[in-house]
């Protein structure tokens, strides 16, 4: 047995999953190896159900974890292992010549387990043909086995990373992760909790000295004694000064401290909004603007109040409560016990209604955030909103989203209105116990009369605490609804990640090579073994109908995204290995849809190059055939342009774009369908400017004119994220097939519109301006 | 092209004429390119279809004569009054009639929102009253105690 165990760790790898150990070991005849295994985790009818593919050096086994055998089949010449994935399933299947051997089932999560499997299956199936299956070479490629799994886990995990955490009620533990924002800031904040001690206890004082008031002056008086003025002075001056004092500590306490928690808030807006930025546009692809917009604005600050107000508003009282407490034992204990009976029941009741509180707020925040998504999604379509006349659909969408507002506040506020009446009636109860507690003790003479007083003078105040501080409770769950939210963001790790150890090119040829690229979107490949290199100072244009995965190839050389499989290398350096920020620099991006920021034309231009003169703005303008229509408008280059540049033409705000890519003097280019939104004239005119852009630089186009491509060095035509075809204009004519297809159609089509097309359409829309 | 290229004159017409070697442009039009944030630098002169003829770098380059038409001219053009003193304003609600004093004289102008008040710079404010006429104010900190604190609540 022992002996057998030990020949057993020959066969099977140290990293082979235990729980499989022991079905494995009878399986193996003649002193067969395992070198790849797959766990597949979906049975047959595609029921969550653990099963493994095995591959030995002779044979491939199966068996789904309900089954009683193993499945075998010896590697055969003519055997073939294929895989398929649809709707986020693989499908693997093993076939001969003539039919299908066996089929299995896996989630994509195991995707890279299966492409590294059939790439196993094929070397054995291939050695068949050389019959060199030696023991040796099945260990080494046992090792790169190791490393590749190892591989995949590393990038499995990121993946995991990538994805939303699957939120859950936040914890009120969430606002300690505020504590990072507040560190700078702790001798302020030490200062602040000292100023606080000093103004809690000085309002103490008051209640303390009507206790002598009564005792020393009142009573005796009442008993006869005259009135002992110089001792009412002391005592009234007592009161006077413990005010006074109060209030100045008062004072520097809530600056102190409202200045400390303005900072922090004014850190936490920053530092999310920087983060915010860092992302990869994989993020901003599933986020909604609203939302994101809500969570930087509002959520923060709803953390600054609550830390500026509520919690220095809790801590005032969590001490006074301590300091009251301290002084009535101090005075009575019998008398102190009786007044802090409440107390628990009190500290239950909020315990009680923190929680359904806690899942109202998150739901009131979500819902708020959907009412700005609403406003966000509608006011900058308004065009299109009004042009089809949906003014009351979107009304009455807004209607519906604020009357879930409405109702969840209702749900929340049904608790909570019941909450602090309770609580008030519980403080008059205390009171009352107090009152029947003490008028006994008094008449038994155990305390005096001043005492007493003392006590009910107390307890207003500690009763009156105790009820402001349940209100933190709402304010709690509120800012750690709100922290959890934007925490949600700073945890959120970018999907294109700088490199650990970056390396720096200052300067690029602007070589590029894709090498074996795959990319999937969600469970959609979207791009697959994509094998391509292009020169230096070439022009490619990419070709293929909208979906073929041209948008996707250029996101991909841009890092929006980054590759699932393979690389994509700049001058041979993969671009992973580059810092975001300096690879960017070399990239000139002008896209179908140019965005203007609100500023001047000539911010606009040095978008990319703040420091540019105006001899280079200029410089850039003029060869983006915008130098004329600038000096045209009323302020030049000085003229502003509003948030989507509302008072330029779309060939206008193109001709900046070009402009502002041409400042930066990028190596790579890519133009992404830039002359596809305006008409033909205006395209003549974009075109001259394209041209002095792409002279001398490596640039890819999209461009749903195909004519507009005639001058690239070479086009590639995809389908379905593959190459189809290569090759200039004139060779792919040639060879008649899908480039030749699309062509055809385009120039039919187009006849078509130019006889229609209207004069107006032409027409220059800056009369409406001067 | 080079102004010391063309001869510039202004004909009986009161218009500016470019005279090249072998053209000669009518109606020229002086361009800022910078009114704002740097007039003297950048002056297109532009033909009447809006073409650019020629290119000036700087005013200060040019001989006297050339200098004093390209100014003339400007000033003909040019119509953006400078806002020295804001004295009263009708309410601090738009829209708000301001009662102001520029460079150009006294007069008054209706803000029609805040959004009007358009900042250029951290001190430079391009103020649109509701006739499109642009005020500008070139440093609000230059401006008295009294027109800052009317300014700064619609700010």
């Amino acid at each position: 047995m022992h002996s057998n165990t030990s020949d057993l760790l020959h066969l099977v790898p140290t990293d082979f999953p235990s729980a499989w150990n022991r079905q494995i070991e009878p399986a193996l005849i003649n002193h067969e190896q395992v070198i790849a295994w797959l766990e597949t985790d979906l049975d047959h009818q595609l029921h969550f159900s653990p099963g493994l593919i095995v591959l030995t050096t002779r044979r491939i086994l199966g068996r789904m974890a309900d089954n009683e055998h193993w499945q075998a089949w010896q590697y055969q010449q003519n055997m073939k292992l294929a895989y398929q994935d649809h709707a986020g399933i693989c499908s693997i299947e093993l076939s001969d010549t003539s039919a299908r051997l066996a089929r299995w089932h896996c989630t994509l999560s195991k995707q890279q387990v299966v492409d590294q499997l059939i790439i196993h299956f094929i070397r054995r199936i291939n050695a068949l043909d050389t019959q060199a299956v030696l023991p040796a070479g099945g260990a080494a490629e046992q090792a790169s086995n190791n490393q590749n799994t190892a591989g995949n886990d590393d990038s499995e995990a990121a993946h995991a990373h990538d994805q939303e955490a699957i939120s859950t009620p936040p914890s009120t533990w969430t606002l300690f992760r505020l504590w990072r924002f507040a560190r700078p800031y702790k001798w302020q904040l030490f200062t602040g909790f000292m100023l606080m001690l000093g103004s809690t206890a000085a309002a103490l004082v008051p209640p303390y000295l009507t206790m002598p008031l009564m005792d020393n002056v009142l009573i005796p008086y009442q008993n006869g004694h005259p009135i002992d003025v110089n001792l009412v002075i002391f005592y009234l001056s007592g009161l006077l000064g413990a005010a006074i004092v109060a209030w100045i500590l008062g004072w520097a306490r809530t600056y102190v401290l409202a200045r400390i928690s303005e900072r922090i808030g004014a850190d936490l807006r920053t530092t999310t909004y920087e983060h915010l930025l860092k992302l990869s546009q994989a993020y901003f692809g599933g986020k909604r603007t609203g939302d994101l917009m809500a969570r930087i604005g509002a959520e923060t600050d709803r953390i600054n109040l609550f830390l500026s107000l509520n919690l220095l508003d809790f801590a005032t009282d969590v001490l006074m409560i301590v300091l009251t407490v301290i002084i009535l034992v101090s005075i009575d204990p019998w008398l102190a016990l009786i007044t802090l009976l409440p107390l628990p029941i009190i500290a239950w009741l909020i315990h009680l209604v923190r929680d359904r509180l806690r899942v109202g707020f998150e739901k009131t925040n979500r819902v708020w955030a959907e009412v700005n998504n609403v406003l966000a999604d509608t006011l900058p379509g308004i065009r299109v909103v009004k042009a089809f006349a949906q003014e009351v659909r979107e009304i009455e969408r807004f209607r519906a989203v604020n009357q879930r507002n409405v109702e969840i506040n209702d749900r929340v506020n049904k608790v909570w209105a019941l909450f602090t009446p309770t609580v008030t009636l519980l403080t008059e109860c205390g009171l009352l116990v107090v009152w029947i507690f003490g008028i006994w003790q008094v008449s038994q003479d155990h305390i005096t009369v001043g005492v007493l007083t003392a006590f009910l003078a107390y307890i207003g105040r500690f009763y009156l605490r105790l009820d402001s501080m349940s209100r933190i409770v709402s304010a709690t769950q509120k800012a750690a609804a709100g922290t959890k939210r934007i925490f949600d963001i700073l945890d959120h790790v970018s999907s294109v990640p700088e490199p650990v150890k970056p390396v720096h090119l200052p300067a690029i040829k602007g070589h590029i090579e894709l090498r074996n690229i795959g990319f999937r979107y969600g469970t959609r490949r979207v791009i697959q073994n994509f094998n391509f290199s292009i020169e230096p100072g070439e022009m490619i244009g990419l070709v293929g109908h909208s979906g073929s995965g041209k948008s996707t190839l250029i996101n991909l050389i841009c890092r929006f995204y980054d590759v699932t499989e393979g690389a994509i290398l700049i001058d041979g350096i993969d671009i992973r290995s580059l810092p975001i920020a300096d690879y960017r620099k070399h990239i000139g991006l002008v896209l179908q849809e140019p965005f203007l920021f609100f500023g001047t034309i000539a911010e606009n231009i040095a978008y990319g190059k703040p420091d540019a003169s105006r001899k280079e703005i200029i410089a850039a303008a003029r060869a983006a055939h915008a130098h004329e229509f600038i000096l045209r408008l009323p302020y030049g280059y000085d003229s502003l342009v509003g948030e989507r540049g509302q008072a330029l033409s779309g060939g206008e705000r193109q001709r900046i774009s070009i402009a502002r890519a041409l400042l930066i003097d990028p190596r790579i280019l890519i133009l992404d369908e830039a002359t596809s939104s305006v008409d033909t004239q205006t395209e003549q005119e974009i075109q001259g400017a394209l041209d002095n852009l792409v002279s001398g630089r490596t640039t890819l186009a999209i461009a749903h004119r195909l004519s507009t491509l005639q001058e690239a060095n070479r086009l590639i035509v995809l389908d379905h994220g593959k190459i189809v075809e290569t090759g200039n204009h004139a060779e792919l004519m040639a060879c008649q097939g899908h480039y030749y297809q699309l062509y055809q159609s385009q120039s039919r089509s187009s006849d078509n519109e130019e006889s229609s097309i209207e004069p107006g359409n032409l027409s220059d829309i800056r009369g409406n301006r001067v | 092209m080079k102004l010391s290229e063309y001869k510039l004159e202004r004909n009986a017409f009161g218009r500016l004429v470019a005279i090249g070697k072998d053209q000669i442009y009518e109606s020229i039009i002086p361009v800022r390119a910078f009114p704002i944030t740097a007039a003297d630098e950048g002056i297109a002169l532009v033909d009447g279809h809006g073409h650019e003829v020629t290119w000036i770098d700087n005013l200060v380059e040019l001989p006297e004569s050339e200098r004093t038409l390209i100014e003339e001219e400007l000033a003909s053009r040019e119509f953006m009054p400078e806002i020295k003193r804001i004295d009263k304003v009708s309410s601090f609600a738009t829209p708000s009639t301001w009662q102001i004093q520029t460079n150009r004289g006294e007069t008054s102008l209706i803000l029609k929102g805040e959004e009007d008040i358009r900042r250029l710079s951290l001190a430079t404010l391009l103020i649109t009253d509701s006739h499109g006429i642009h005020f500008l104010i070139r440093d609000r900190l230059m401006l008295d105690h009294h027109s800052n604190r009317l300014l700064d609540r619609f700010l």
